[in-house]
Protein backbone atom coordinates (compact mmCIF):
# COMPACT_ATOMS: atom_id res chain seq x y z
CA UNK A 1 0.00 0.00 0.00
CA UNK A 2 1.28 3.87 -0.46
CA UNK A 3 -0.08 6.92 0.64
CA UNK A 4 -3.04 8.23 0.85
CA UNK A 5 -3.36 9.73 -2.94
CA UNK A 6 -1.12 7.62 -4.68
CA UNK A 7 -2.52 4.72 -3.63
CA UNK A 8 -6.07 6.53 -4.94
CA UNK A 9 -4.50 6.59 -8.38
CA UNK A 10 -3.44 3.00 -8.54
CA UNK A 11 -6.86 1.73 -7.57
CA UNK A 12 -8.74 4.32 -9.89
CA UNK A 13 -6.81 3.44 -13.07
CA UNK A 14 -6.76 -0.28 -11.80
CA UNK A 15 -10.74 -0.24 -12.23
CA UNK A 16 -10.13 0.37 -16.18
CA UNK A 17 -10.43 -2.64 -18.20
CA UNK A 18 -7.25 -4.87 -19.12
CA UNK A 19 -5.72 -2.69 -16.18
CA UNK A 20 -4.32 -5.44 -13.67
CA UNK A 21 -2.73 -4.02 -10.20
CA UNK A 22 0.74 -4.43 -11.56
CA UNK A 23 -0.24 -2.51 -14.68
CA UNK A 24 -1.95 0.14 -12.38
CA UNK A 25 1.05 0.55 -10.40
CA UNK A 26 3.40 1.10 -13.52
CA UNK A 27 1.01 4.06 -14.89
CA UNK A 28 0.42 5.63 -11.33
CA UNK A 29 4.64 5.85 -11.48
CA UNK A 30 4.90 6.82 -14.82
CA UNK A 31 2.34 9.40 -14.14
CA UNK A 32 4.73 10.87 -10.93
CA UNK A 33 7.51 10.80 -12.79
CA UNK A 34 5.98 12.92 -16.50
CA UNK A 35 6.49 16.21 -17.57
CA UNK A 36 3.50 18.09 -15.24
CA UNK A 37 2.34 19.46 -18.77
CA UNK A 38 1.97 16.09 -20.16
CA UNK A 39 -0.23 15.07 -17.21
CA UNK A 40 -2.66 18.28 -17.08
CA UNK A 41 -2.81 17.54 -21.14
CA UNK A 42 -4.22 14.36 -19.74
CA UNK A 43 -6.60 15.26 -17.44
CA UNK A 44 -8.14 18.03 -19.33
CA UNK A 45 -9.01 15.26 -22.46
CA UNK A 46 -10.22 13.20 -19.78
CA UNK A 47 -12.38 15.89 -18.50
CA UNK A 48 -13.05 17.32 -21.83
CA UNK A 49 -14.12 13.71 -23.48
CA UNK A 50 -16.74 13.42 -20.90
CA UNK A 51 -18.38 16.77 -21.86
CA UNK A 52 -18.16 17.20 -25.41
CA UNK A 53 -18.56 13.94 -26.59
CA UNK A 54 -22.06 12.55 -27.20
CA UNK A 55 -23.97 10.04 -28.69
CA UNK A 56 -25.01 10.58 -32.02
CA UNK A 57 -28.71 10.46 -31.96
CA UNK A 58 -29.56 8.49 -35.26
CA UNK A 59 -26.97 5.73 -34.95
CA UNK A 60 -25.56 5.51 -31.55
CA UNK A 61 -22.01 6.08 -32.63
CA UNK A 62 -19.83 8.77 -30.80
CA UNK A 63 -19.93 12.36 -32.14
CA UNK A 64 -19.14 15.52 -31.44
CA UNK A 65 -22.24 17.22 -32.36
CA UNK A 66 -25.93 16.03 -32.91
CA UNK A 67 -25.43 13.41 -35.68
CA UNK A 68 -21.84 11.42 -35.94
CA UNK A 69 -19.32 12.08 -39.09
CA UNK A 70 -20.85 9.28 -40.74
CA UNK A 71 -24.44 9.92 -40.20
CA UNK A 72 -23.89 13.59 -41.33
CA UNK A 73 -21.82 12.66 -44.68
CA UNK A 74 -24.34 12.72 -47.57
CA UNK A 75 -22.07 10.24 -49.89
CA UNK A 76 -23.24 7.23 -47.50
CA UNK A 77 -25.50 5.06 -48.55
CA UNK A 78 -28.85 5.51 -47.06
CA UNK A 79 -29.79 1.54 -48.04
CA UNK A 80 -28.06 -0.20 -45.74
CA UNK A 81 -27.07 -0.17 -42.47
CA UNK A 82 -24.41 -2.29 -40.32
CA UNK A 83 -25.50 -3.02 -36.70
CA UNK A 84 -22.36 -3.26 -34.56
CA UNK A 85 -22.07 -3.73 -30.83
CA UNK A 86 -20.14 -0.95 -29.59
CA UNK A 87 -18.40 2.36 -31.21
CA UNK A 88 -15.24 1.01 -31.61
CA UNK A 89 -16.34 -1.75 -34.06
CA UNK A 90 -17.38 1.55 -36.29
CA UNK A 91 -13.98 2.42 -36.03
CA UNK A 92 -13.32 -1.03 -37.16
CA UNK A 93 -15.39 -0.90 -40.03
CA UNK A 94 -14.61 2.25 -41.39
CA UNK A 95 -10.73 0.40 -41.30
CA UNK A 96 -12.00 -1.61 -44.07
CA UNK A 97 -12.87 1.51 -46.41
CA UNK A 98 -15.03 -2.01 -47.73
CA UNK A 99 -18.45 -0.40 -46.32
CA UNK A 100 -20.80 2.60 -47.75
CA UNK A 101 -23.51 2.61 -46.18
CA UNK A 102 -24.33 4.02 -42.12
CA UNK A 103 -24.60 1.65 -38.89
CA UNK A 104 -26.27 1.20 -35.89
CA UNK A 105 -24.67 0.76 -32.72
CA UNK A 106 -26.90 -1.17 -30.45
CA UNK A 107 -24.82 -0.22 -27.22
CA UNK A 108 -23.86 -4.29 -26.30
CA UNK A 109 -25.15 -7.65 -26.82
CA UNK A 110 -28.14 -9.64 -25.36
CA UNK A 111 -26.85 -11.63 -22.31
CA UNK A 112 -29.08 -12.26 -19.16
CA UNK A 113 -25.96 -13.28 -16.90
CA UNK A 114 -24.80 -10.11 -17.28
CA UNK A 115 -28.58 -8.66 -17.24
CA UNK A 116 -28.90 -6.85 -20.56
CA UNK A 117 -31.66 -7.97 -22.23
CA UNK A 118 -33.05 -6.40 -25.66
CA UNK A 119 -34.62 -3.59 -24.10
CA UNK A 120 -31.46 -2.00 -22.76
CA UNK A 121 -29.75 -1.94 -26.45
CA UNK A 122 -31.07 0.24 -28.79
CA UNK A 123 -33.14 -2.10 -31.09
CA UNK A 124 -36.41 0.56 -30.29
CA UNK A 125 -34.87 2.94 -31.93
CA UNK A 126 -33.35 0.61 -35.00
CA UNK A 127 -36.72 -0.51 -35.65
CA UNK A 128 -37.82 3.02 -36.38
CA UNK A 129 -34.69 3.65 -38.78
CA UNK A 130 -36.72 0.75 -40.56
CA UNK A 131 -39.68 1.87 -40.32
CA UNK A 132 -40.32 4.47 -43.69
CA UNK A 133 -39.01 1.42 -46.17
CA UNK A 134 -35.40 3.45 -47.18
CA UNK A 135 -33.25 0.96 -45.59
CA UNK A 136 -32.99 -2.26 -47.81
CA UNK A 137 -30.12 -3.99 -46.48
CA UNK A 138 -29.28 -4.92 -42.54
CA UNK A 139 -25.57 -5.87 -41.87
CA UNK A 140 -25.50 -7.73 -38.67
CA UNK A 141 -21.66 -7.18 -37.39
CA UNK A 142 -22.25 -8.40 -33.56
CA UNK A 143 -19.38 -9.86 -32.15
CA UNK A 144 -18.73 -13.58 -33.50
CA UNK A 145 -19.14 -14.98 -29.59
CA UNK A 146 -22.45 -16.67 -28.19
CA UNK A 147 -23.96 -13.36 -27.15
CA UNK A 148 -23.49 -11.53 -30.79
CA UNK A 149 -24.57 -14.58 -32.38
CA UNK A 150 -27.83 -14.67 -30.11
CA UNK A 151 -27.98 -10.90 -30.72
CA UNK A 152 -28.00 -11.02 -34.43
CA UNK A 153 -30.56 -14.31 -34.34
CA UNK A 154 -32.99 -11.95 -32.62
CA UNK A 155 -32.60 -8.86 -34.81
CA UNK A 156 -33.60 -11.27 -37.59
CA UNK A 157 -36.26 -12.34 -36.39
CA UNK A 158 -37.77 -9.19 -35.47
CA UNK A 159 -37.28 -7.81 -38.89
CA UNK A 160 -37.95 -10.56 -40.55
CA UNK A 161 -41.57 -9.19 -41.47
CA UNK A 162 -40.07 -6.20 -43.31
CA UNK A 163 -38.80 -8.21 -46.13
CA UNK A 164 -35.27 -6.61 -45.83
CA UNK A 165 -32.16 -8.30 -46.76
CA UNK A 166 -30.47 -9.59 -43.71
CA UNK A 167 -26.82 -10.92 -43.95
CA UNK A 168 -24.42 -11.54 -41.28
CA UNK A 169 -20.34 -11.48 -41.55
CA UNK A 170 -18.93 -14.50 -42.58
CA UNK A 171 -16.56 -15.51 -39.61
CA UNK A 172 -13.20 -17.48 -41.27
CA UNK A 173 -9.85 -17.51 -40.93
CA UNK A 174 -7.47 -14.37 -40.14
CA UNK A 175 -5.27 -13.94 -43.11
CA UNK A 176 -1.52 -14.12 -42.40
CA UNK A 177 -2.16 -17.28 -40.09
CA UNK A 178 -1.18 -20.68 -40.54
CA UNK A 179 -4.05 -22.63 -40.68
CA UNK A 180 -2.41 -25.32 -38.16
CA UNK A 181 -2.77 -22.63 -35.59
CA UNK A 182 -6.14 -21.47 -36.08
CA UNK A 183 -8.01 -22.63 -33.37
CA UNK A 184 -10.80 -25.46 -33.76
CA UNK A 185 -14.08 -23.23 -33.83
CA UNK A 186 -12.68 -20.62 -36.18
CA UNK A 187 -11.53 -23.72 -38.52
CA UNK A 188 -14.71 -25.52 -38.02
CA UNK A 189 -16.76 -21.97 -38.62
CA UNK A 190 -14.77 -21.20 -41.56
CA UNK A 191 -15.47 -25.08 -42.80
CA UNK A 192 -19.09 -24.18 -42.65
CA UNK A 193 -19.06 -21.11 -44.17
CA UNK A 194 -16.71 -22.54 -47.49
CA UNK A 195 -17.67 -21.18 -51.04
CA UNK A 196 -17.85 -22.22 -54.36
CA UNK A 197 -14.33 -21.19 -56.09
CA UNK A 198 -15.12 -20.32 -59.68
CA UNK A 199 -12.85 -21.50 -62.36
CA UNK B 1 2.33 -41.62 -30.52
CA UNK B 2 4.34 -42.24 -27.14
CA UNK B 3 5.85 -40.37 -24.37
CA UNK B 4 9.58 -40.40 -24.95
CA UNK B 5 10.68 -38.42 -21.38
CA UNK B 6 9.10 -36.58 -18.96
CA UNK B 7 9.84 -34.04 -16.70
CA UNK B 8 8.80 -32.77 -13.44
CA UNK B 9 9.27 -29.59 -11.56
CA UNK B 10 7.00 -29.97 -7.94
CA UNK B 11 4.65 -31.63 -9.10
CA UNK B 12 2.51 -33.61 -6.59
CA UNK B 13 5.40 -35.55 -4.14
CA UNK B 14 7.79 -34.51 -6.85
CA UNK B 15 10.48 -31.69 -6.04
CA UNK B 16 12.05 -32.92 -9.44
CA UNK B 17 12.34 -35.92 -11.17
CA UNK B 18 13.64 -36.95 -14.92
CA UNK B 19 11.99 -39.95 -16.78
CA UNK B 20 13.20 -41.54 -19.89
CA UNK B 21 10.53 -43.49 -21.43
CA UNK B 22 10.44 -46.31 -24.90
CA UNK B 23 7.99 -47.59 -26.21
CA UNK B 24 5.96 -50.46 -25.29
CA UNK B 25 5.18 -51.38 -21.78
CA UNK B 26 6.98 -49.37 -19.05
CA UNK B 27 5.72 -50.87 -15.48
CA UNK B 28 6.05 -48.43 -12.50
CA UNK B 29 6.38 -50.45 -9.19
CA UNK B 30 6.52 -49.43 -5.74
CA UNK B 31 4.61 -49.72 -1.99
CA UNK B 32 1.88 -47.18 -1.74
CA UNK B 33 1.89 -43.71 -1.48
CA UNK B 34 5.33 -43.68 -3.09
CA UNK B 35 4.21 -41.68 -6.16
CA UNK B 36 3.26 -44.16 -8.67
CA UNK B 37 -0.15 -42.74 -9.83
CA UNK B 38 1.78 -38.80 -9.45
CA UNK B 39 3.14 -40.03 -12.37
CA UNK B 40 0.91 -41.21 -15.04
CA UNK B 41 -1.39 -38.26 -13.62
CA UNK B 42 0.97 -35.95 -14.85
CA UNK B 43 0.95 -37.51 -18.17
CA UNK B 44 -2.70 -37.66 -18.27
CA UNK B 45 -2.98 -33.96 -17.54
CA UNK B 46 -0.75 -32.87 -20.97
CA UNK B 47 -3.15 -34.89 -22.66
CA UNK B 48 -7.00 -33.31 -21.47
CA UNK B 49 -5.60 -30.33 -18.78
CA UNK B 50 -7.40 -32.04 -15.86
CA UNK B 51 -6.14 -34.42 -13.46
CA UNK B 52 -8.31 -38.01 -13.04
CA UNK B 53 -8.43 -37.64 -9.27
CA UNK B 54 -8.98 -34.08 -8.45
CA UNK B 55 -11.43 -30.99 -9.25
CA UNK B 56 -9.18 -28.22 -8.91
CA UNK B 57 -5.20 -27.59 -9.62
CA UNK B 58 -4.53 -26.89 -6.31
CA UNK B 59 -3.41 -30.48 -4.77
CA UNK B 60 -1.00 -30.94 -7.93
CA UNK B 61 1.68 -28.47 -6.75
CA UNK B 62 3.80 -29.71 -4.56
CA UNK B 63 3.53 -28.42 -0.98
CA UNK B 64 4.98 -25.39 -0.48
CA UNK B 65 5.42 -24.64 -4.00
CA UNK B 66 4.52 -22.11 -6.12
CA UNK B 67 3.59 -23.57 -9.36
CA UNK B 68 4.40 -27.26 -11.32
CA UNK B 69 5.97 -27.87 -14.06
CA UNK B 70 5.29 -30.67 -16.08
CA UNK B 71 7.07 -31.69 -19.59
CA UNK B 72 7.21 -34.31 -22.26
CA UNK B 73 9.03 -35.07 -25.20
CA UNK B 74 6.30 -36.76 -27.22
CA UNK B 75 7.27 -38.57 -30.49
CA UNK B 76 5.28 -39.70 -33.51
CA UNK B 77 6.60 -41.09 -36.60
CA UNK B 78 9.42 -39.08 -37.16
CA UNK B 79 8.07 -35.97 -35.25
CA UNK B 80 9.38 -34.99 -32.38
CA UNK B 81 7.53 -32.82 -29.85
CA UNK B 82 7.99 -31.08 -26.53
CA UNK B 83 4.93 -29.68 -24.55
CA UNK B 84 5.25 -28.10 -21.10
CA UNK B 85 2.61 -26.86 -19.12
CA UNK B 86 3.01 -24.21 -16.07
CA UNK B 87 0.40 -25.72 -13.23
CA UNK B 88 -0.29 -22.12 -11.41
CA UNK B 89 -3.41 -22.38 -9.10
CA UNK B 90 -5.63 -19.68 -8.58
CA UNK B 91 -4.07 -18.10 -11.96
CA UNK B 92 -3.92 -18.89 -15.50
CA UNK B 93 -1.59 -22.01 -17.03
CA UNK B 94 0.75 -21.52 -19.06
CA UNK B 95 1.93 -23.86 -21.79
CA UNK B 96 4.74 -23.91 -24.40
CA UNK B 97 5.36 -25.96 -27.59
CA UNK B 98 9.13 -26.78 -28.33
CA UNK B 99 9.81 -24.18 -26.34
CA UNK B 100 8.72 -21.32 -27.92
CA UNK B 101 6.96 -18.68 -26.59
CA UNK B 102 3.84 -19.93 -24.72
CA UNK B 103 0.51 -20.31 -26.41
CA UNK B 104 -2.88 -21.02 -24.82
CA UNK B 105 -3.00 -24.51 -23.09
CA UNK B 106 -5.71 -25.25 -25.12
CA UNK B 107 -3.70 -25.62 -28.28
CA UNK B 108 -1.54 -28.26 -26.79
CA UNK B 109 -4.71 -30.60 -26.77
CA UNK B 110 -3.99 -33.05 -29.09
CA UNK B 111 -0.48 -33.67 -28.84
CA UNK B 112 -0.33 -36.51 -26.04
CA UNK B 113 -3.49 -38.67 -26.15
CA UNK B 114 -4.28 -40.95 -23.39
CA UNK B 115 -6.52 -43.26 -22.50
CA UNK B 116 -6.60 -43.34 -18.75
CA UNK B 117 -7.78 -46.68 -16.43
CA UNK B 118 -8.12 -45.69 -12.89
CA UNK B 119 -9.51 -46.98 -9.52
CA UNK B 120 -11.88 -43.91 -9.77
CA UNK B 121 -13.56 -45.00 -12.92
CA UNK B 122 -15.24 -47.49 -10.79
CA UNK B 123 -17.90 -44.52 -10.81
CA UNK B 124 -18.31 -44.92 -14.46
CA UNK B 125 -20.28 -47.99 -13.17
CA UNK B 126 -21.85 -47.06 -9.91
CA UNK B 127 -21.69 -43.32 -9.99
CA UNK B 128 -23.90 -40.61 -11.36
CA UNK B 129 -24.72 -39.49 -14.89
CA UNK B 130 -22.97 -36.96 -14.73
CA UNK B 131 -20.09 -39.00 -14.58
CA UNK B 132 -20.91 -40.99 -17.82
CA UNK B 133 -21.52 -37.67 -20.06
CA UNK B 134 -18.50 -36.32 -18.78
CA UNK B 135 -16.65 -40.10 -20.11
CA UNK B 136 -18.82 -39.51 -23.64
CA UNK B 137 -17.22 -36.00 -23.79
CA UNK B 138 -14.16 -36.40 -23.28
CA UNK B 139 -14.12 -39.22 -26.02
CA UNK B 140 -16.08 -37.49 -28.48
CA UNK B 141 -13.87 -34.52 -28.08
CA UNK B 142 -10.57 -36.81 -28.74
CA UNK B 143 -12.12 -38.29 -31.97
CA UNK B 144 -12.82 -35.26 -32.72
CA UNK B 145 -11.05 -32.12 -31.24
CA UNK B 146 -13.43 -29.11 -32.63
CA UNK B 147 -16.03 -30.62 -30.27
CA UNK B 148 -13.84 -28.98 -27.30
CA UNK B 149 -15.91 -25.81 -28.77
CA UNK B 150 -19.02 -26.97 -28.87
CA UNK B 151 -19.36 -28.31 -25.32
CA UNK B 152 -17.97 -25.09 -24.33
CA UNK B 153 -20.85 -23.22 -26.65
CA UNK B 154 -23.86 -25.30 -24.90
CA UNK B 155 -22.27 -24.81 -21.83
CA UNK B 156 -22.26 -21.19 -21.93
CA UNK B 157 -26.01 -21.05 -24.11
CA UNK B 158 -27.15 -23.27 -21.37
CA UNK B 159 -25.88 -20.76 -18.16
CA UNK B 160 -27.36 -17.83 -20.51
CA UNK B 161 -30.62 -19.67 -21.19
CA UNK B 162 -31.38 -21.13 -17.51
CA UNK B 163 -29.94 -17.25 -16.03
CA UNK B 164 -32.98 -15.97 -18.03
CA UNK B 165 -35.56 -18.54 -16.98
CA UNK B 166 -34.44 -17.83 -13.30
CA UNK B 167 -35.06 -14.22 -13.42
CA UNK B 168 -38.36 -15.05 -15.32
CA UNK B 169 -40.05 -17.24 -12.77
CA UNK B 170 -38.92 -15.39 -10.00
CA UNK B 171 -40.38 -12.01 -11.59
CA UNK B 172 -43.40 -14.58 -12.23
CA UNK B 173 -43.58 -15.43 -8.91
CA UNK B 174 -43.35 -11.83 -7.42
CA UNK B 175 -46.93 -11.09 -9.01
CA UNK B 176 -47.74 -9.27 -12.10
CA UNK B 177 -44.71 -8.23 -14.13
CA UNK B 178 -43.42 -4.81 -13.57
CA UNK B 179 -45.00 -2.67 -16.19
CA UNK B 180 -42.10 -0.37 -16.09
CA UNK B 181 -39.53 -3.24 -17.54
CA UNK B 182 -42.75 -4.73 -19.91
CA UNK B 183 -41.11 -6.64 -22.71
CA UNK B 184 -37.83 -6.61 -23.80
CA UNK B 185 -36.71 -6.39 -19.84
CA UNK B 186 -33.48 -8.71 -19.38
CA UNK B 187 -35.92 -11.64 -17.52
CA UNK B 188 -38.05 -11.13 -20.43
CA UNK B 189 -38.99 -14.12 -22.26
CA UNK B 190 -39.01 -12.37 -26.09
CA UNK B 191 -35.19 -13.95 -26.24
CA UNK B 192 -36.32 -17.52 -25.31
CA UNK B 193 -36.62 -18.74 -29.08
CA UNK B 194 -33.33 -17.27 -29.60
CA UNK B 195 -31.40 -18.92 -26.41
CA UNK B 196 -33.78 -22.39 -27.84
CA UNK B 197 -32.38 -22.24 -31.36
CA UNK B 198 -29.02 -21.66 -29.87
CA UNK B 199 -29.27 -24.47 -27.66
CA UNK B 200 -30.64 -27.16 -30.10
CA UNK B 201 -27.74 -26.34 -32.59
CA UNK B 202 -24.68 -26.80 -30.20
CA UNK B 203 -26.66 -29.74 -28.81
CA UNK B 204 -27.20 -31.12 -31.66
CA UNK B 205 -24.61 -31.15 -32.44
CA UNK B 206 -23.19 -32.81 -29.26
CA UNK B 207 -26.01 -35.53 -29.35
CA UNK B 208 -24.93 -36.72 -33.05
CA UNK B 209 -21.29 -36.91 -31.81
CA UNK B 210 -22.43 -39.03 -28.84
CA UNK B 211 -24.89 -41.14 -30.44
CA UNK B 212 -22.04 -42.13 -33.00
CA UNK B 213 -19.85 -42.88 -30.48
CA UNK B 214 -22.24 -44.80 -28.04
CA UNK B 215 -23.13 -46.72 -31.51
CA UNK B 216 -19.57 -47.48 -32.02
CA UNK B 217 -18.49 -48.30 -28.65
CA UNK B 218 -21.00 -50.86 -27.67
CA UNK B 219 -19.78 -53.84 -29.82
CA UNK B 220 -16.01 -53.11 -28.98
CA UNK B 221 -17.28 -52.93 -25.59
CA UNK B 222 -18.89 -55.91 -25.33
CA UNK B 223 -16.09 -57.44 -27.05
CA UNK B 224 -13.33 -56.20 -23.98
CA UNK B 225 -15.40 -57.39 -21.31
CA UNK B 226 -16.34 -60.78 -22.88
CA UNK B 227 -12.55 -61.11 -23.04
CA UNK B 228 -11.92 -59.90 -19.32
CA UNK B 229 -15.02 -62.37 -18.34
CA UNK B 230 -15.66 -65.20 -20.58
CA UNK B 231 -19.19 -66.08 -20.54
CA UNK B 232 -20.05 -63.05 -18.44
CA UNK B 233 -23.42 -62.11 -19.91
CA UNK B 234 -23.92 -59.43 -22.75
CA UNK B 235 -22.75 -55.70 -22.57
CA UNK B 236 -25.92 -53.28 -23.56
CA UNK B 237 -24.89 -49.57 -23.73
CA UNK B 238 -28.34 -47.33 -23.92
CA UNK B 239 -28.51 -43.60 -24.93
CA UNK B 240 -30.96 -42.24 -22.93
CA UNK B 241 -32.31 -38.78 -22.96
CA UNK B 242 -32.93 -37.24 -19.77
CA UNK B 243 -36.17 -34.78 -21.38
CA UNK B 244 -37.90 -37.07 -23.81
CA UNK B 245 -38.87 -40.21 -22.90
CA UNK B 246 -38.37 -42.68 -25.66
CA UNK B 247 -35.72 -44.64 -26.59
CA UNK B 248 -32.60 -42.87 -28.41
CA UNK B 249 -32.95 -45.59 -31.18
CA UNK B 250 -35.87 -43.92 -32.64
CA UNK B 251 -33.71 -40.41 -32.56
CA UNK B 252 -32.55 -39.33 -35.92
CA UNK B 253 -28.60 -39.51 -36.19
CA UNK B 254 -27.75 -36.25 -37.91
CA UNK B 255 -26.92 -33.18 -36.55
CA UNK B 256 -29.65 -31.28 -38.55
CA UNK B 257 -32.27 -33.46 -38.00
CA UNK B 258 -31.63 -33.39 -34.12
CA UNK B 259 -31.93 -30.06 -33.97
CA UNK B 260 -34.96 -30.29 -35.03
CA UNK B 261 -35.85 -32.62 -32.27
CA UNK B 262 -34.25 -30.37 -29.32
CA UNK B 263 -36.35 -27.57 -30.34
CA UNK B 264 -39.29 -29.29 -30.95
CA UNK B 265 -38.77 -31.29 -27.39
CA UNK B 266 -37.81 -27.43 -25.55
CA UNK B 267 -41.33 -26.18 -27.22
CA UNK B 268 -43.04 -28.98 -25.54
CA UNK B 269 -41.40 -28.91 -22.05
CA UNK B 270 -41.63 -24.57 -22.25
CA UNK B 271 -44.42 -24.06 -19.62
CA UNK B 272 -42.76 -26.35 -17.03
CA UNK B 273 -39.33 -24.95 -17.57
CA UNK B 274 -40.66 -21.09 -16.48
CA UNK B 275 -42.08 -22.35 -13.68
CA UNK B 276 -39.00 -24.41 -12.50
CA UNK B 277 -36.76 -22.05 -14.23
CA UNK B 278 -34.18 -24.22 -15.00
CA UNK B 279 -33.57 -26.04 -18.83
CA UNK B 280 -34.96 -29.53 -18.50
CA UNK B 281 -34.14 -30.94 -22.34
CA UNK B 282 -30.62 -31.20 -23.46
CA UNK B 283 -27.42 -33.04 -23.50
CA UNK B 284 -26.95 -31.79 -20.08
CA UNK B 285 -29.84 -34.23 -18.87
CA UNK B 286 -28.77 -37.63 -20.71
CA UNK B 287 -27.20 -40.37 -19.22
CA UNK B 288 -25.88 -43.37 -20.99
CA UNK B 289 -27.42 -46.64 -19.77
CA UNK B 290 -25.11 -49.65 -19.02
CA UNK B 291 -27.17 -53.35 -19.24
CA UNK B 292 -24.72 -56.27 -17.72
CA UNK B 293 -27.36 -59.12 -19.44
CA UNK B 294 -30.86 -58.24 -18.28
CA UNK B 295 -30.16 -55.94 -15.81
CA UNK B 296 -28.31 -52.68 -15.35
CA UNK B 297 -24.96 -52.93 -14.14
CA UNK B 298 -25.63 -50.18 -11.81
CA UNK B 299 -27.24 -51.40 -8.52
CA UNK B 300 -27.06 -55.34 -9.67
CA UNK B 301 -23.58 -55.90 -11.19
CA UNK B 302 -21.38 -57.45 -8.35
CA UNK B 303 -18.05 -55.11 -7.32
CA UNK B 304 -15.58 -57.21 -9.80
CA UNK B 305 -18.01 -57.04 -12.83
CA UNK B 306 -18.42 -53.33 -12.04
CA UNK B 307 -14.96 -52.74 -12.18
CA UNK B 308 -14.44 -55.21 -15.31
CA UNK B 309 -17.35 -53.09 -16.96
CA UNK B 310 -15.03 -49.94 -16.57
CA UNK B 311 -11.92 -51.09 -17.93
CA UNK B 312 -14.03 -52.93 -20.79
CA UNK B 313 -15.28 -49.09 -21.49
CA UNK B 314 -11.53 -47.59 -21.35
CA UNK B 315 -10.22 -50.23 -23.23
CA UNK B 316 -12.83 -49.90 -25.94
CA UNK B 317 -12.39 -46.19 -25.93
CA UNK B 318 -8.55 -46.99 -26.31
CA UNK B 319 -9.38 -49.82 -29.77
CA UNK B 320 -11.92 -47.21 -31.00
CA UNK B 321 -9.03 -44.12 -31.03
CA UNK B 322 -6.61 -46.69 -32.61
CA UNK B 323 -8.51 -48.11 -35.00
CA UNK B 324 -9.04 -44.60 -36.11
CA UNK B 325 -5.43 -43.06 -35.22
CA UNK B 326 -5.39 -43.73 -39.00
CA UNK B 327 -6.53 -39.92 -38.94
CA UNK B 328 -3.44 -38.60 -38.18
CA UNK B 329 -3.31 -38.89 -33.86
CA UNK B 330 -1.42 -42.04 -34.01
CA UNK B 331 -2.43 -44.49 -30.90
CA UNK B 332 -2.94 -42.92 -27.58
CA UNK B 333 -1.06 -43.90 -24.73
CA UNK B 334 -2.99 -46.28 -22.72
CA UNK B 335 -2.53 -45.77 -18.69
CA UNK B 336 -3.16 -48.76 -16.51
CA UNK B 337 -3.06 -47.46 -12.81
CA UNK B 338 -3.29 -50.12 -10.03
CA UNK B 339 -5.82 -52.11 -12.52
CA UNK B 340 -3.82 -55.62 -11.52
CA UNK B 341 -4.13 -56.10 -8.05
CA UNK B 342 -8.16 -56.02 -8.34
CA UNK B 343 -8.00 -59.27 -11.45
CA UNK B 344 -7.57 -62.95 -11.08
CA UNK B 345 -4.51 -64.39 -12.27
CA UNK B 346 -6.38 -65.70 -15.62
CA UNK B 347 -8.26 -62.17 -16.12
CA UNK B 348 -4.50 -60.78 -15.75
CA UNK B 349 -2.94 -63.06 -18.55
CA UNK B 350 -5.90 -61.62 -20.81
CA UNK B 351 -5.94 -58.22 -20.37
CA UNK B 352 -1.64 -58.64 -20.80
CA UNK B 353 -2.62 -60.03 -24.14
CA UNK B 354 -5.01 -57.65 -25.34
CA UNK B 355 -2.90 -54.70 -24.22
CA UNK B 356 0.76 -55.72 -25.02
CA UNK B 357 0.76 -54.64 -28.84
CA UNK B 358 -0.04 -51.34 -27.87
CA UNK B 359 2.57 -48.31 -28.95
CA UNK B 360 2.87 -47.51 -25.40
CA UNK B 361 1.40 -49.18 -22.11
CA UNK B 362 1.93 -47.62 -18.90
CA UNK B 363 1.06 -49.59 -15.67
CA UNK B 364 1.42 -48.83 -11.98
CA UNK B 365 1.26 -51.74 -9.60
CA UNK B 366 2.31 -52.10 -5.67
CA UNK B 367 3.89 -55.45 -6.05
CA UNK B 368 6.06 -56.51 -9.07
CA UNK B 369 4.07 -60.28 -8.67
CA UNK B 370 0.68 -58.37 -10.08
CA UNK B 371 2.21 -57.50 -13.46
CA UNK B 372 2.04 -60.23 -15.34
CA UNK B 373 4.85 -61.72 -16.80
CA UNK B 374 3.62 -61.45 -20.19
CA UNK B 375 3.67 -58.22 -19.79
CA UNK B 376 7.17 -57.96 -20.95
CA UNK B 377 9.20 -54.53 -21.27
CA UNK B 378 10.64 -51.67 -18.96
CA UNK B 379 10.29 -51.67 -15.28
CA UNK B 380 10.72 -48.83 -12.87
CA UNK B 381 10.70 -48.65 -9.17
CA UNK B 382 9.15 -45.96 -7.47
CA UNK B 383 10.23 -44.80 -4.16
CA UNK B 384 10.26 -41.66 -1.78
CA UNK B 385 10.44 -39.16 -4.96
CA UNK B 386 12.62 -41.36 -7.01
CA UNK B 387 12.05 -43.57 -10.23
CA UNK B 388 15.08 -45.51 -11.43
CA UNK B 389 14.91 -48.33 -14.34
CA UNK B 390 15.84 -51.90 -13.31
N1 LIG C 1 0.73 -31.66 -3.60
C1 LIG C 1 1.46 -32.60 -2.96
N2 LIG C 1 2.60 -32.24 -2.31
C2 LIG C 1 3.34 -33.17 -1.67
N3 LIG C 1 3.04 -34.48 -1.64
C3 LIG C 1 1.93 -34.89 -2.26
C4 LIG C 1 1.09 -33.97 -2.95
N4 LIG C 1 0.04 -34.64 -3.48
C5 LIG C 1 0.23 -35.93 -3.12
N5 LIG C 1 1.35 -36.09 -2.40
C6 LIG C 1 1.87 -37.32 -1.82
O1 LIG C 1 2.02 -38.28 -2.85
C7 LIG C 1 1.72 -39.56 -2.31
C8 LIG C 1 0.74 -40.29 -3.18
O2 LIG C 1 1.34 -40.59 -4.35
P1 LIG C 1 0.62 -41.58 -5.35
O3 LIG C 1 -0.82 -41.36 -5.34
O4 LIG C 1 1.34 -41.44 -6.65
O5 LIG C 1 0.93 -42.97 -4.67
P2 LIG C 1 1.00 -44.38 -5.33
O6 LIG C 1 2.43 -44.74 -5.47
O7 LIG C 1 0.18 -44.41 -6.56
O8 LIG C 1 0.34 -45.24 -4.18
P3 LIG C 1 -0.77 -46.39 -4.22
O9 LIG C 1 -0.02 -47.65 -4.47
O10 LIG C 1 -1.32 -46.36 -2.84
O11 LIG C 1 -1.75 -46.06 -5.27
C9 LIG C 1 1.12 -39.38 -0.95
O12 LIG C 1 2.06 -39.77 0.02
C10 LIG C 1 0.85 -37.90 -0.87
O13 LIG C 1 1.04 -37.40 0.42
MG1 LIG D 1 -1.74 -45.16 -6.97
ZN1 LIG E 1 -24.60 8.45 -36.47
Amino acid sequence: MYEGVVQDLIDELGRLPGVGPKSAQRIAFHILQADPADVRRLAHVLAEVKDKVRFCVTCGNVAQEEQCRVCQDPRRDLAVICVVEEPKDVVAVERTREFRGRYHVLGGAISPIEGVGPDDLRIRELLARLADGTVTELILATDPNLEGEATATYLARMVKPMGLKVTRLASGLPVGGDLEYADEVTLGRAFEGRRLLDV
Amino acid sequence: MHVAHLSLADFRSYARVEVPLDPGVSAFVGPNGQGKTNLVEAIGYLATLGSHRVANDAPLVRAGAGSAIVRAAVEHGERRQTVELEINPGRANRARINRASPVRPRDVLGIVRTVLFAPEDLALVKGDPGERRRFLDELVTARSPRMAGVRQEYDRVLRQRNTLLKSAALARRHGARRTAAGAGAADDLSTLDVWDQHLARAGGELLAHRLDLVTSLEPLTGKAYDQLAPGGGGIGLRYRRGGGEESADALPRTREELYGVLLADLAGARRQEIERGVTLVGPHRDDLLLDLGDLPAKGYASHGESWSYALALRLASYELLRAEGAHGGGDPVLILDDVFAELDATRREKLAELVAPGEQVLVTAAVAEDVPPALAGARFSVSGGTVERR
